[in-house]
């Protein structure tokens, strides 16, 4: 089956002279999470505005479902639905006429049904009739994605959808996004928490500096890109790693005083394995840590790999 | 045609009225009253007819067009605006949605908001002065044409404003001396010729003169060139939007 968004050669370049994207190529499969990871300024937020019609691409091309975006800009648009980053609501209305209005908006007839099925999703059926400007911030987000699922779309776009969120509505919008994808409807989200990717995608793509670096399957980036180290400060100074411990390669510092464990993701489990093997030793450790290599780090990685590579 | 969007904006637009239908209502019936007190029985008494019309009843077309003209600017203008001010304008950049559809709600509702005031003013200037309208028919065509002109001028300078500052300075330093000084309370045959050749670059004065012979049969400019003249000023307007949704001028980068 064609992909249900396709974008080739894309770029952007602002009237500033600052240039957005570069030549960006990317397929999004129908029916699956997508997420682009990219610092600040990566370029998530335009390739998401071009893709919506929001900001006007230089160059390039892009079709949702098989429609150009410019020349039959609305087959293509009313395919989809884009939650925005910023909380940018109206105030005086209704949340029930807010996302009425954006149904209509998007050239579907008044179905009060669908409207009420979503905000119960949502957890809003009971604000239905409460002004938006009387809402928390958590409540507004809540409002902004009824409004982009009023219209059905089949492809929704979710710019940073859990920045400043709180953990309940974090996981009911997990949950919706799960129920949405088990209803067919593809979802791309920006983010740029590598642990927020890891949860939900099927599919991760990483931006930076307007170019698409990578995209790849969730769990071989993971392995990539997902190293984390466990280091254990110790009572007593050590000479060697025992043999014993060799299965976990750990690494020893040049003072004695310290062991680290280098270790993907989905190794975690094997931690409680190694403690009890550090203890039955007989190494006494006074405290432990664990760090994760940082976005920045793994975006440095990145790019000296890319340099790495070309000649 | 996506119907529903036209019928949703139109509607968010006119609900945006009715909430503030009690300031919408009496401000311009205020004013009117008073204009009526100042210049029709204070002012006017001691003034000849104009045109063979009592200065009272004279000066009732330019009252509905002061306020249909100030109206159709700022609910279009603060239409358009407001979305690019609180970022609410993604919504209506990524919908399947032409231009001519999002201008035909905003300006729609603008204009509907300007006639329905322009009414009620008509209404008020018959309580104090006898009115009688020789072309009714085209009374109501002049007010249409001059609601969706002006509102369409609003849209422009919504669109244009990035600041409330400018979105409030066009109306009070360009539009109402244009209006004042366009004959809307005086013909402007009493003008000395020099003012009188001036003020025939006034687009306001084709239109106010335009809708005063709808009233009386009486005008300072033929209806045939005030119409045409009209007409070029919408015609100006739309191309301006046109270039406005061609180039996302302000609206998309």
């Amino acid at each position: 089956m064609p992909s249900i968004i396709s974008v080739s050669g894309l770029s952007k370049k602002y009237k500033s002279g600052l240039e957005a994207l570069s030549g960006i190529n990317l397929e999004i499969e129908r029916g699956e999470i997508f997420a682009l990871l990219g610092p600040n300024g990566a370029g998530k937020t335009t390739l998401i505005s071009i893709i919506c019609g929001i900001v006007t691409p230089s160059d390039g091309k892009v079709t949702v479902d098989g429609h150009d975006i410019i020349t039959d800009y609305r087959a293509a648009r009313s395919k989809i639905g884009l939650v925005p980053q910023e909380l940018t609501t109206s105030a005086f209305e209704t949340v029930w006429a807010t996302v009425s209005f954006s149904r209509g908006l998007f050239g579907k007839p008044a179905n009060p049904a669908v409207i009420e099925k979503v905000l119960k999703d949502l957890s809003l059926w009971d604000k239905r009739n409460s002004k938006i400007r009387q809402l928390s911030g958590g409540m507004k987000r809540r409002v902004l994605i009824a409004k982009a699922l009023a219209h059905e779309p089949t492809v929704l776009f979710l710019d940073e959808p859990t920045a400043g969120v709180d953990v309940e509505l974090r996981r009911d919008m997990w949950n919706l996004v799960r129920g949405l994808r088990a209803s067919g409807v593809t979802i791309i989200l920006t983010t740029h928490y590598i642990d927020e990717a890891e949860e939900m995608a099927d599919r991760i793509g990483v931006i930076n500096k307007g170019r698409i670096m990578l995209v790849d399957d969730k769990t071989s980036l993971m392995r990539k890109l997902g190293r984390k180290q466990l280091a254990l400060q110790l009572q007593d100074k050590l000479s060697a790693v025992p043999a014993v411990l060799a299965p976990f390669k750990l690494e020893l510092s040049a003072s004695g005083l310290e062991i680290t464990y280098t270790y993907e993701n989905q190794e975690e489990a094997r931690i409680p394995e190694l403690l009890k093997a550090v203890t039955d030793a007989g190494i006494v450790f006074k405290d432990l840590h664990t760090s994760q290599s940082s976005l920045e780090d793994i975006f440095v990685n990145l790019v000296t790999d890319r340099k790495g590579a070309t000649p | 045609m996506n119907g529903p969007a036209v019928v949703s904006i139109y509607g968010f637009e006119m609900a945006r009225t009715f909430r503030t239908i009690v300031q919408s209502i009496v401000s311009p019936v205020l004013t009117t009253s008073l204009y009526f007190v100042v210049f029709g029985s204070a002012i006017g008494s001691r003034m000849t007819e104009v045109h063979g019309v009592p200065y009272g009843a004279f000066i009732v077309p330019g009252l509905i067009m002061l306020s249909i003209l100030t109206e159709s600017i700022s609910n279009s203008s603060l239409g358009i605006y407001f979305p690019k001010f609180t970022g609410t304008i993604y919504e209506i950049l990524s919908a399947p949605i032409s231009a001519v559809e999002i201008v035909m709600g905003f300006v729609g509702a603008a204009a509907t908001k300007s006639m329905m005031i322009g009414t009620i003013i008509l209404a008020t200037a018959s309580l104090f002065v006898p009115l009688q309208i020789v072309h009714p028919f085209w009374m109501v065509v002049v007010m249409v044409i001059m609601s969706v002109a002006f509102s369409l001028f609003g849209f422009i300078l919504g669109v244009w404003a990035d600041g409330f500052e400018k979105l409030s300075f066009v109306p009070v330093l360009i539009i109402t001396p244009l209006t004042f000084l366009g004959g809307s309370f005086y013909s402007i045959d009493m003008l000395p010729p020099f003012w009188h050749t001036v003020t025939l670059f006034n687009p306001v004065v084709y239109i106010i003169s335009l809708f005063r012979w709808s009233f009386f049969g009486t005008a300072d400019v033929s209806v045939g060139v005030s119409l045409a003249m009209t007409l070029l000023f919408i015609a100006g307007c739309l191309g301006f939007i046109t270039w406005i949704f061609k180039t996302g001028y302000k609206l998309k980068s």
